[in-house]
């Protein structure tokens, strides 16, 4: 009797400190998010989005430059890296399927979305930044799309390999070429799946920083052409939480804030997106 | 017709064919491009000296990468011990107890913090979390740790919040969702007529836990494991803002120390000498060779698994 009471009394701790460590994931997050949330949106007006940075001491400064450079370094970054990254996912799913080079490939895509992404920043400066003379926002864009296409690659294949074979099957009978069966069957039937994949690491990859530090680095201007150096929200939030002045943590508090709620949204969103698909299907 | 039909499946064949090879090449490229711009400093330093020597000073011209490895080995370290237990004690709630319609909740909620940005880390990090450490937290470990005699070198030195522990605890909150969500996805990999005999054993919950699912599922979580080393070990933002830049190595968890990528990413651009720039990028080297060769690990132990 004493020993099964023993073996229950273990039970309930084991069970309690892993009901504890559950908390303790979900205080983090209450914590992180609230205290952003809270102390950016105190931050925020509209000078934020509409005012480029003022010096240090005079009110009214905003981040306008910041936005508009990050909007375009990830533009860019989107039209390099989806194209390449969608087409290579769906080599490894359809052309390579069952292939030892493509399983080889795939595990390398794996392995790159976890990959330090400041050393990808400093591979970006050494090819592009150092024989264009200047940091410019075209390296930032194709150092994001470094990172992005990995990611992109994989979420493609796993979304291409759901569709079932017998689909292709059908579309082959009927004498359609292989690309034709990829472009009107696999695509369409995967679209749902294929659009929040994408959307979900254009997301990831936008509110990226250390890449962004040696290839597109950073100033207080509006800038709209590419081949200069391009203020990014991030890089811009980093710079000004570091800096000394009030004003300036206020800013990257405010910055913060639209980042974490862009962040939200988006996960917000993709998850919707597929609920609704997969209630539907 | 036909003939058009070859040409375009030929052209998009070859077209997402070179797309995927892409990935490859990018690897290569990094790798080549890495050692070449860091051969300067691999022929002045050699390499175990440079590993083993942390004399970082750009005005001598003497550079060791001793102190980056350190601190990039600390926090990571750090951050598994912080991390592991969490996570596992999550996996268990979300996949044992934690009833059905409620799951789906908490594996969203757990997973959002992976899709919070690292620069939203490093800014709490600097501006909430270092502050309640300098105030409350590093004072109260000193209290109890100072007069126990071997563990106290690890807690000297003024509380300033901007440390190595800070760090640690930062980056354990990052990689909480990547072991978490492996470690759940393993854990409902385990057969239920395996659990199920064990409770027809008379097993309880935790016994059946600790007998039958971390036994069989002890690959995966491991695999997990590694995988969250190889994102701590690279992880720059978030360290930037707390863990300072100290090149010198103290022993001492409430000291500041600097890591691989927060010294990439504060003195690359400052660099402004050859071998300056070239030992950074020889520091670059090391962390693609050490992330690497996480990722590799934990990727092989997947697929072992899977077998």
């Amino acid at each position: 009797m004493n020993l099964v009471k023993k073996r229950k009394i273990k039970n309930v701790i084991a069970l309690s400190v892993s009901v504890f460590a559950a908390i303790v994931g979900l205080f983090w997050l209450v914590f992180i998010l609230s205290s952003v949330l809270i102390k950016g949106a105190s931050s925020l007006n509209l000078s934020l989005f509409l005012n480029d940075p003022a010096p240090p001491g005079i009110p009214g400064g905003g981040l306008r430059c910041a936005f508009v450079g990050q909007a375009i370094i990830t533009l860019i970054a989107t039209l390099v890296g989806v194209p390449i990254g969608v087409l290579g996912g769906t080599f490894l799913a359809e052309y390579g399927r069952y292939k030892k080079y493509s399983e080889i490939i795939s595990s390398l895509a794996d392995m790159m979305t976890s990959f330090p992404s400041i050393v990808v920043g400093v591979f970006v400066y050494t090819v592009m930044v150092r024989p264009m003379g200047h940091f410019n926002g075209y390296a930032g864009a194709v150092a994001l799309a470094i990172i992005m296409i990995p990611i992109i690659v994989r979420t493609t294949e796993e979304t291409l390999k759901l569709i079932p074979w017998e689909l292709r099957e059908a579309a082959f009978a009927l004498g359609a070429p292989y690309y034709r069966v990829i472009k009107d069957i696999v695509f369409r039937g995967a679209a749902t799946g294929l659009f929040t994949g994408i959307l979900l690491s254009v997301a990831r990859v936008a509110v990226e920083t250390a890449p962004l530090l040696f290839t597109s680095f950073n100033n207080s201007f509006l800038t709209l052409n590419p081949n200069q150096p391009m203020p990014s929200l991030t890089v811009t939030i980093y710079q000004y939480a570091m800096g000394p002045y009030e004003a300036w943590h206020r800013l990257a508090w405010g910055a913060s804030f639209v980042i974490v709620l862009f962040v939200l949204i988006m996960s917000v969103l993709g998850r919707w997106i597929i609920n609704k698909r997969y209630k539907n299907g | 017709m036909k003939e058009r039909f070859y040409v375009k499946e030929g052209l998009f064949k070859s077209l997402s064919f070179a797309s995927a090879l892409i990935i490859v090449l990018i690897c290569i490229a990094m790798f080549v491009v890495l050692f070449v711009f860091s051969y300067p400093a691999i022929k002045q330093f050699g390499v175990l000296h440079f590993i083993l020597s942390d004399a970082w000073n750009p005005v001598k011209r003497i550079f060791g990468g001793a102190g980056a490895i350190y601190g990039t080995i600390v926090t990571t370290v750090l951050s598994l011990i912080f991390a592991v237990p969490v996570s596992l004690g999550i996996a268990i709630f979300i996949t044992q107890i934690c009833s059905h319609g409620l799951k789906r909740y908490f594996s969203n909620a757990i997973e959002l913090l992976a899709s919070i940005p690292s620069i939203i880390y490093g800014m709490w990090g600097l501006f909430t979390l270092a502050p309640l450490m300098r105030n409350y937290i590093e004072p109260f470990l000193q209290k109890i740790f100072l007069p126990i005699p071997v563990v106290r070198c690890l807690f000297e030195g003024t509380p300033l919040g901007i440390d190595l522990l800070t760090s640690g605890l930062v980056l354990s909150i990052m990689i909480i969702p990547f072991i978490s969500s492996i470690a759940r996805d393993t854990f409902e990999l385990v057969p239920k007529e395996l659990k199920e005999s064990a409770y027809a054993m008379g097993a309880t919950k935790w016994e059946m836990i600790k007998d039958v699912i971390f036994p069989y599922s002890k690959i995966g979580v491991l695999s997990g494991i590694i995988i969250a080393t190889g994102r701590a070990l690279g992880e720059t933002m978030a360290v930037a803002f707390v863990l300072g830049n100290d090149h010198n190595i103290h022993l001492s968890l409430l000291k500041s120390s600097t890591t691989i990528s927060v010294t990439l990413a504060n003195e690359f651009t400052e660099a402004d000498f050859r071998l300056y720039l070239s030992s950074l990028f020889y520091l670059a080297f090391i962390l693609f060779i050490m992330s690497f060769t996480a990722l590799g690990l934990a990727k092989f132990l997947l697929k072992r698994m899977k077998r």
